[in-house]
């Protein structure tokens, strides 16, 4: 907010949040003496705006959770700048909610547990205990607070796992393809939940998917990323109105616009969509 | 402890000859005592009085078992290996008591070994609460020190540098080879097998709570920080209960060394435990004396595993299901 490189279109148009600038990430092989690198990212820009709905998508390997790492402080790059609300990122924070690909709750914690982690580490447990059960309503585990992760479903998984991010209230929340181990029913439902949550806390959220059509249903603009070297390619705007329908003509324009840019872009965009 | 019910599913209806074949199998062992006059006269009402309690003990379980699913099928898997002993009693009383054919006094009865326990109970008491003192103190100071170093190494770059390679190295010599230094260097005998006991638990717990630390998957750590949690925290609240699996591990392994080294510690100059008092006994060659000392290390180790099993259980309850323990 308070850098003076931000451009603001209008001035309606909310503050910049997250600032990826001129970012580069190469990783090279752990092993010695092997020479071999990856460009897992190279001079990626980019700004989301506070409150947007904002989804990467791209093959696998083009860098994805890289970038959703390295905005999250889980890791640094080479060069470039990484800035949220003007302020360069250096490590992790709770403000920054993550979701992993896998739901990765803490399998000797239950549920209720899991969902408390983040208050109990920030130490203000006592202030916001009511908010637990809340959260476990939210996400529908009621009755399985005294769970074990390993006693529940993958969906019930993932939802404790957004309600464990979400009880911070970060002002970012990254999601790496949450969703992407579950099945269409159980994701249909946990989209909507999502969506849910998104405007009621008005928060701003990354999400990571291979899904177009996820993309599409609900993102404000689709980031379409390239790999070898990861770069991004094309964002398209995908602003229109909301509650949205699957089988509406914008939806499916705009999907079919997203799929041509990954024929474009020498993507085998099937291929992944298929995943 | 749940394979007990798990072998006999037919245990639910039917009828197994096998309990009441068990009860008779130590009904005869009592019968044949009762029957056949011993060689050297000896009193023979503990070990009749011992058979007996367990032949009646048995009857009452079956009794209930008739009442309640749970107790038969636990019955029912027992009751094969409770004939079998029943006759081994059997003939071992005849060949040796009955019989004298097995030599003595290295081979005695079960008659002489029971006669003995309960003419000596209070000296075998105070030997087992000796023996139970000191493999508490040794053991449970092993694991404490093995536990924090672990988790140092594990968890520092600085103390896995100093510390490791010290662990490793002095971690494999056996604990018994340090007796002469225990011996010039502490005030007293229980010191000294404390100390054993403690560096022969340290080495295992270390070892594995250093694994398992390093063996944690680096997403738990990730998701804590993300989360908001600082290092204290994630030790605590990540670290640790991510460890404790493997720190249960190590401490299973400990139990085994140090119930070798609490008896070794006791053989070579205590003055007190069950180690002493096998020795003691053994100068006087009163063997069944060792064999009752034996049978009553049988039970109280037994015992002592028993009860870490259950911490065990408690402690990962989380883990009910994820393992196939
Ligand atoms: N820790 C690492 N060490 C070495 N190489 C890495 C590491 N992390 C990522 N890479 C490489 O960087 C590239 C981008 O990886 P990234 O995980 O960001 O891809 P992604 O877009 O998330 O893919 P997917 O859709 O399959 O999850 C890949 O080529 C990968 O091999
Ligand atoms: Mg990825």
């Amino acid at each position: 907010m308070s850098s003076p490189s931000i451009v603001i279109n209008s001035p309606a148009a909310p503050p910049v949040i997250i600032e990826v600038k001129n970012v580069t990430r190469v990783f090279w092989d752990a092993r010695e003496k092997s020479e071999k690198s990856v460009s897992a990212l190279e001079n990626v820009d980019l700004s989301v705006r506070k409150g947007e709905f904002v989804s990467l998508i791209g093959p696998s390997g083009c860098g994805k959770t890289t970038l959703l790492r390295l905005i999250a402080g889980l890791d640094a790059p080479q060069s470039g700048e990484l800035l949220v609300e003007g302020e360069p990122v250096t490590g992790t924070s709770h403000e920054r909610g993550y979701v992993f690909q896998q739901a990765n709750l803490f399998p000797w914690e239950t549920v209720e547990e899991n969902i408390a982690f983040g208050l109990k580490a920030r130490g203000v447990y006592e202030e916001y205990r009511g908010d637990v059960a809340e959260y476990i309503a939210m996400a529908g585990l009621k009755g399985f607070e005294r769970s074990y992760p390993h006693q529940i479903s993958g969906g019930m998984a993932q939802r404790a796992s957004l309600a464990r991010a979400l009880i911070n209230r970060p002002k970012a929340l990254l999601l790496d393809e949450p969703m992407g181990a579950l099945d269409s029913f159980t994701r249909m439902d946990l989209q909507e939940k999502l969506l849910e949550l998104w405007q009621k806390f008005s928060a701003t959220i990354i999400l990571v998917t291979h899904d177009i059509d996820e993309a599409v249903y609900l993102s404000d603009r689709i980031v379409i990323m390239t790999p070898r070297p990861g770069r991004i390619s094309e964002i398209i705007d995908a602003d229109y109105p909301r509650p949205r329908s699957r089988s509406s003509a914008r939806f499916v324009e705009l999907r079919n616009k997203v799929l041509e840019k990954f024929h474009l872009a020498g993507a085998e965009a099937p291929v992944e969509y298929a995943i | 402890m749940r394979h007990e019910t798990g072998g006999d599913v037919r245990g639910k209806k039917g009828f197994s000859p096998w309990p009441p074949l068990a009860i008779l199998a130590f009904a005869f062992a009592l019968g044949g005592n009762i029957l056949i006059p011993p060689v050297r006269a000896i009193n023979e009402t503990p070990y009749r009085t011992l058979v007996g309690f367990i032949a009646l003990y048995m009857a009452g379980r079956y009794g209930l078992s008739f009442f309640r699913p749970g107790v038969k099928a636990a019955v029912e898997f027992k009751a094969r290996f409770f004939a079998a002993v029943g006759i081994a009693l059997l003939a071992w009383d005849m060949l040796s008591t009955k019989a004298g054919i097995f030599p003595l006094p290295f081979f005695p009865g079960p008659v002489q070994i029971v006669e003995v326990a309960r003419a000596d109970w209070r000296e075998l008491l105070r030997s087992t609460l000796y023996s139970l003192r000191l493999f508490a103190y040794g053991f449970a100071s092993g694991t404490v020190l093995g536990v924090v170093t672990g988790i140092l190494i594990g968890w520092s770059r600085q103390w896995n540098y100093w510390l490791f390679p010290v662990l490793k190295v002095c971690g494999i010599v056996p604990a018994v080879a340090w007796i002469p230094f225990g011996m010039a260097v502490f005030p007293s005998s229980f010191i000294t097998g404390v100390f054993m006991i403690a560096i022969c638990s340290w080495f295992p717990v270390a070892l594995a709570t250093t694994n398992g630390i390093a063996s944690i998957q680096i997403s738990y750590f990730e998701a804590a920080r993300t989360l908001g949690a600082d290092d204290r925290f994630i030790l605590r609240h990540v670290a640790i209960p991510a460890t404790a699996p493997s720190i249960f591990t190590g401490v299973s392994a400990a139990t085994g060394l140090s119930f070798c080294t609490l008896i070794v510690s006791e053989m070579v100059g205590a003055e007190a435990g069950l180690g002493w008092y096998i020795n003691w006994a053994k100068g006087w060659s009163a063997y069944s004396k060792v064999y009752a000392a034996i049978a009553v290390m049988a039970l109280v180790f037994s015992a002592v595993l028993a009860l870490l099993n259950f911490v065990r259980g408690k402690v990962l309850a989380w883990q009910s299901g994820l393992t196939n323990e």
